[in-house]
């Protein structure tokens, strides 16, 4: 009897201390699911309600007037070409720069590496003006163009740390093997290191992809115009302007919120195979 | 070691030039004319002047860039201190006794939600919360008025004495999945056998987290701190969208006092030694992480 007296108050302990976790979890998580039940509001049930009520049905008005304001297709469209392009193209300079110093291991590569690390480290403020003045000289100020070229750089300087480190152990038998077979240098990346670091390098491709998604300072100073602006951007600028109502504001945070909620869950290994392989945020 | 290296050959310095030539023109070249325009008062157009040391003068008594710096370090708190306290608490409660009552599956599930904010842009983490906070229909004031207690509403992010308070809880809020994520790895390598042994040694379980479990996951604990402090130098989405730096400078970072300075108050000049101040000092924590990395890989190697 007392031991199963024990037993019970062992179990209860259990699952009183899984429910104060998911307590906890559902205030971090409160935030997400505020802005959602309100973003699907009318104004009116949110004035009657308040902001904790459920929705009494899906109204998309605030959503759809959002969208239509923002020209959110387009925003849309503008983060993922930007994004999309930064990830490929920061994949394939960490590649190069990594294949150089992580594999070929030339000479003065730990200070070349400590430069590339430096640079993603640096506050972008300390490049921003001249890179805004650079960017309005060469004509790609307001573009895409000059987003992408940027970020490719910054990101890939992070990438060709990391992926240097990997790289720098890459079985060596496989490549002597390819040598011996006269396989040139270029081949041997194309043919070989490139396809065997594909795990690595798909973890870079999507985290590239994300933070370019999320960066916010630099696009603020090179894309000014609201046609080419990114998703934070372009709900940064709008948020609280005249005429954006309570569920309005709550339908701009929601838009914010689904693309990287989607990527999360999309991508939610490689997120945590990353996070934990370089310390990377 | 060294033979192994020509086994491959040598000349790879080649598929450098890309790579080293971006480099250059997006990063090199403009950090150094920042430093070149740090020297100048300039407001962008016509010509620069050159004015010798005066900008940095002018920074060390600038007592708003001091607030800036000083509402950084109180930042630090909510990026980095809180966190990974926290962090190492629920990492640990994740890995140790929900791991072990209700299966992996379920600890992953706790994991990834508490990691959620952390995938979100700093400017829509910014507009999430300034929705949460506003003050007349805001959620958080809304609570207060109907649990009757309408004396503690504030304007949160409106009054200078709450509006950093605010800012802090915020960062907290997203910054807590970091340390869980990498802490929970890490907790991996802390073997069981050991904690079993301390255990039958009577060891209490704050004993057996301090001394075994932080001592083994120190490169992690250290690998967050120093990340997450060259992160809090580089907070800015977040404040714009918040409080734009307000109310006065309550909220103010350098960032966005650099920021300021550049496109609002046309002193590029002065925004450039601003962000130059800002570079050095996370150069200077680059050097250290690096330093405290490499010593701790010969260690584990030795």
């Amino acid at each position: 009897m007392a031991a199963k007296q024990y037993r019970f108050s062992r179990a209860a302990v259990k699952w009183i201390t899984l429910i104060a976790l998911a307590i906890f979890l559902l205030l971090v998580l409160m935030p997400f699911i505020l802005v959602t039940i309100n973003a699907v509001k009318t104004e009116a049930e949110f004035a009657q309600y308040g902001p904790l009520s459920l929705p009494h049905g899906l109204h998309f008005t605030s959503l759809e007037g959002f969208w239509v304001r923002v020209d959110f297709s387009q925003v849309l469209k503008n983060s993922t070409v930007i994004s999309m392009c930064v990830a490929v193209f920061a994949v394939v300079l960490s590649l190069l720069n990594a294949f150089a110093l992580g594999f070929g291991k030339i000479r003065g590569r730990i200070w070349i590496l400590v430069f590339f690390l430096m640079a993603n480290f640096l506050p972008q403020e300390a490049l921003a003006y001249p890179l805004y003045y650079f960017a309005k000289f060469f004509h790609v100020y307001d573009t895409d163009l000059a987003v992408i070229l940027v970020f490719t750089v910054i990101q890939g300087a992070f990438g060709t740390y990391l992926l240097s480190s990997v790289l720098s152990t890459f079985p060596r038998e496989i490549v002597e093997a390819a040598m011996v077979d006269g396989c040139s240098k270029l081949r041997l990346l194309v043919n070989i290191v490139a396809p065997l670091s594909m795990p690595t390098l798909s973890v870079l491709f999507v985290f590239f992809f994300i933070w370019t998604w999320n960066e916010f300072f630099l696009p603020l100073i090179l894309l000014p115009s609201n046609a080419g602006q990114t998703v934070p951007l372009a709900l940064a600028i709008n948020q609280g302007q005249y005429g954006m109502n309570v569920t309005a504001q709550s339908a701009s945070g929601l838009l914010g919120i689904l693309p990287c909620v989607i990527f999360f869950l999309i991508f939610q290994r490689t997120l945590t195979k990353g996070i934990t392989a370089g310390g990377i945020k | 070691m060294k033979h192994k290296t020509s086994s491959i050959g040598k000349g790879y310095g080649v598929f450098l030039i890309p790579g080293i030539i971006a480099f250059l023109i997006i990063i090199i070249i403009p950090f150094l004319i920042n430093i070149g325009i740090s020297f100048t008062k300039w407001s962008g157009v016509r010509q620069p002047v050159w004015i010798g040391l005066s900008n940095y003068q002018r920074l060390i008594g600038d007592s708003v860039f001091w607030l800036s710096f000083r509402n950084d370090l109180i930042l630090l708190v909510a990026m980095t201190v809180v966190p990974v306290i926290v962090g190492l608490l629920l990492a640990t409660f994740l890995f140790d006794y929900i791991t072990n009552n209700f299966g992996q599956q379920v600890s992953s599930f706790f994991r990834a939600g508490f990691y959620l904010p952390q995938v979100l842009p700093s400017a829509v983490i910014g507009i999430v919360w300034a929705w949460i906070l506003e003050p007349d229909w805001g959620v958080v004031n809304y609570v207060l008025r109907s649990l009757g207690l309408s004396a503690l509403t504030r304007n949160w992010l409106g009054d200078p004495s709450t509006a950093l308070l605010a800012v802090m809880v915020v960062t907290v809020w997203f910054q807590i999945g970091y340390p869980v994520v990498i802490f929970m790895a890490a907790l991996q390598r802390v073997e069981p056998e050991l904690l079993e042994a301390a255990s039958m040694d009577g060891a209490s379980w704050f004993q057996k987290f301090y001394y075994i479990t932080i001592h083994l996951i120190r490169p992690e604990i250290l690998v967050v701190i120093l990340t997450t402090t060259i992160y809090t130098l580089k907070i800015f989405g977040q404040v714009w969208v918040l409080t734009g730096g307000g109310p006065g400078n309550a909220t103010s970072v350098p960032s966005y006092y650099a920021y300021k300075n550049f496109f609002e108050t046309q002193q590029v000049g002065y925004g450039s030694t601003v962000s130059l101040a800002m570079a050095v000092i996370i150069i200077l924590l680059t050097f250290l992480f690096i330093n405290l990395q490499t010593r701790q890989e010969t260690a584990e190697a030795a």
